[in-house]
């Protein structure tokens, strides 16, 4: 809980991870994409304040006391939700397995929730992968990253037969929620890998799921943006958001902070830090004091202390199901967090531009 | 390779060919990057420029992150080595594309004039004019709201806009660069051709479609900007404080406390030039 102005925020932290980058996990001869992909995330950190910074050897492979410290005791989340990403094409034992990720949720109950994820191109034996995960650890929510590596394949799309085949099974698992996350490759290369239309069509076909673009489909936020105008199941994720502009790009924040609240709304909005690539506790503190710095951006709608709640943990806590403490939650008039119908459709956002 | 000349940006040094190096960072200015509708040069991502006494130019590129897409790294690749070949006193052009996943294939390719097939194999379906074309749309869109955004600042109305053609508005680099972009899709880009047009079939907006044509245009500039302050912060966070040839800093900044944001636009400025 973070208090601030005599105010309480219920912190979910809905995408943060637990890697092991450190070079001893990585595959023999695929070395240089395994040290690229971590030198690129540790390049990402220098998006925020310098003080803190990691050296490169620490951010590689932090540790259980590091993560407790960092997001729980000083970075003040209640409640994390991990979100795995497997690389193992990179990772001796996967970048960030759900196996990984439940060991340490094991040791701290009520602390975390554990995500786990698929991929399309594992066929049969993926598919009994994902039913042993939900029934192991008790997921309720999937990661997917389309830019994963699998042999010779450079990515998928939601859209792909093979990966609704997985999406009916999600359903019968009792599966709610799905983060997306798109990367710089894909199949074919020659199309735009960080295009969200397969997100689109799969949301449209599934709407008992939730899908939470993460990055709020960086670089692509106004294909993102024009996608959750029209579907009531997409959320608009955070990370990267904040960790990596409110800092280095206060002002280019302010303007995509604005169009997030005006197309998408405080309702579909949910914060994560991406730890270990930022810190959430400069993360929260900053977006709790944010407001847009000058009368430039008079057009956007305010974002208010009830819709920083929302955003922070109140969205997260609605879609997963969390008990937020009484003295946490919102007044009846400050609306229902993660409500569906906040996005605006496209006609009634336009006649306000 | 014998007799390297390297010049520092705006100075021919190269005493045998006086301006050729900043001939070949002329051509290379002329180079984007599709996803951010800027120039390699001003983003910073050309590492060095050099050409030998034979007329061989060495160009060296380098992108915020090892790995960044592999279409748009060979348009960028693909686009400097004809720009570069093309300027008088050249006789080779070497582009190497640096510390990137994809760096054998796209040099290889590129020098074998092979295309982006050719280059990747079964891994890529087609040639790469598709992707382009859809990022010249955005980037109509984005430029469209630099031009028309200070005019609905001043009060004008969205149905007074549509009403304005580009020989309408006040002449400027925005506007020179919105007609190029528009003249690259076909799209009409003379002083008759109205200010707000569809950007696929180019016919102009209609009436009903005014407010979301407008709304789609802010948010897709603030789109393409945000990601070039996240490419231009990754850049620097890769290559430190050595800047590129021709590299400009961008609106954004660079690291400005949010403290010390103010609405006076004069103290960001001061601040922008520190870097």
């Amino acid at each position: 809980m973070y208090e601030k102005d005599g105010e309480k925020y219920f912190i979910v932290d809905s995408h943060m991870h637990y890697w092991d980058a450190t070079p001893q996990n990585w595959v023999p001869g695929q070395e240089q994409f395994a040290k690229g992909w971590i030198e690129c995330f540790h390049a990402y950190q220098s998006l925020g304040p310098k003080e803190t910074h990691w050296t490169l050897e620490h951010f590689e492979g932090y540790s259980e006391d590091d993560l407790m410290k960092d997001v729980f005791e000083d970075g003040h989340v209640d409640v994390a939700i991990f979100q795995p990403t497997y690389l193992k094409q990179w990772y001796t034992e996967g970048f960030n397995t759900t196996e990984r990720n439940a060991a340490l949720a094991d040791k701290h109950p009520g602390k975390f929730i554990v995500n786990t994820r698929f991929d399309p191109r594992e066929g049969d034996p993926g598919f009994k992968q994902l039913e042993e995960n939900v029934a192991r650890y008790g997921s309720k929510g999937l990661k997917l990253y389309t830019a994963e590596w699998f042999g010779d394949s450079r990515g998928w799309k939601l859209s792909d037969p093979e990966a609704y085949r997985y999406f009916d099974k999600c359903l019968e698992l009792g599966i709610k929620n799905v983060h997306v996350h798109k990367g710089p490759t894909i199949w074919p290369l020659d199309k735009d890998a960080f295009d969200v239309s397969d997100v689109d069509h799969a949301a449209t076909d599934y709407p008992d799921l939730n899908f939470i673009v993460e990055h709020v489909g960086l670089p692509r936020i106004e294909d993102f943006c024009f996608m959750a105008t029209q579907e009531p199941n997409v959320y608009a994720g955070l990370s990267v958001v904040i960790g990596g502009l409110m800092h280095a790009r206060p002002r280019f924040f302010a303007k995509v902070m604005g169009e997030l609240l005006f197309w998408v709304g405080e309702d579909k909005m949910t914060f994560g830090s991406d730890y270990g690539i930022w810190e959430p506790k400069w993360q929260i503190e900053g977006f709790v004091d944010w407001d847009y710095p000058s009368d430039e951006f008079s057009d956007y709608p305010r974002l208010g202390t009830a819709g920083k709640k929302k955003i922070l943990g109140l969205n997260a806590a609605k879609l997963y199901g969390i008990e937020v403490p009484a003295e946490a939650q919102l007044p009846p008039e400050a609306g229902t967090p993660a409500a569906e119908d906040d996005a605006r459709l496209v006609d009634e956002a336009s006649a306000t531009v | 390779m014998t007799s390297l000349a390297t010049a520092p940006a705006g100075r021919g040094a190269d005493p045998g060919r006086p301006g050729v190096v900043d001939r070949v960072l002329a051509a290379l200015g002329t180079v984007r990057d599709p996803e951010l509708d800027e120039p390699v040069t001003v983003l910073g991502f050309v590492a060095s420029a050099a050409v030998s006494g034979d007329g061989i130019a060495t160009v060296h590129l380098r992108l915020p992150t090892y790995f960044c897409a592999p279409n748009f790294a060979f348009l960028m690749v693909a686009d400097a080595f004809d720009a570069v070949s093309a300027v008088p006193g050249i006789t080779r052009a070497e582009i190497v594309l640096d510390d990137h996943f994809a760096a054998a294939e796209i040099n290889g390719g590129v020098a074998a004039r092979a295309g982006f097939v050719g280059s990747f194999g079964d891994q890529a379906a087609a040639e790469l004019d598709d992707l382009r074309a859809d990022f010249l749309r955005k980037a109509v869109l984005a430029g469209t709201d630099r031009v028309a955004r200070p005019l609905l600042t001043a009060g004008r109305s969205p149905a007074e806009l549509a009403a304005l053609t580009l020989g309408d508005l006040p002449a400027g680099p925005d506007l020179d660069r919105l007609r190029d972009r528009r003249a690259q899709l076909g799209l009409p880009a003379g002083d008759a051709a109205p200010l707000l047009v569809d950007v696929t079939t180019g016919a102009p907006v209609q009436p009903d479609e005014l407010p979301r044509h407008l709304g789609r245009a802010r948010l897709t500039r603030v789109s393409l900007e945000a990601n070039g302050g996240v490419c231009r912060g990754m850049l620097r966070g890769r290559y430190g404080d050595s800047p590129g040839r021709g590299e400009v800093p961008d609106e954004g900044g660079t690291f400005i406390p949010l403290a010390l944001l103010t609405a006076d636009p004069s103290v960001n400025a001061d601040r922008e030039t520190d870097r």
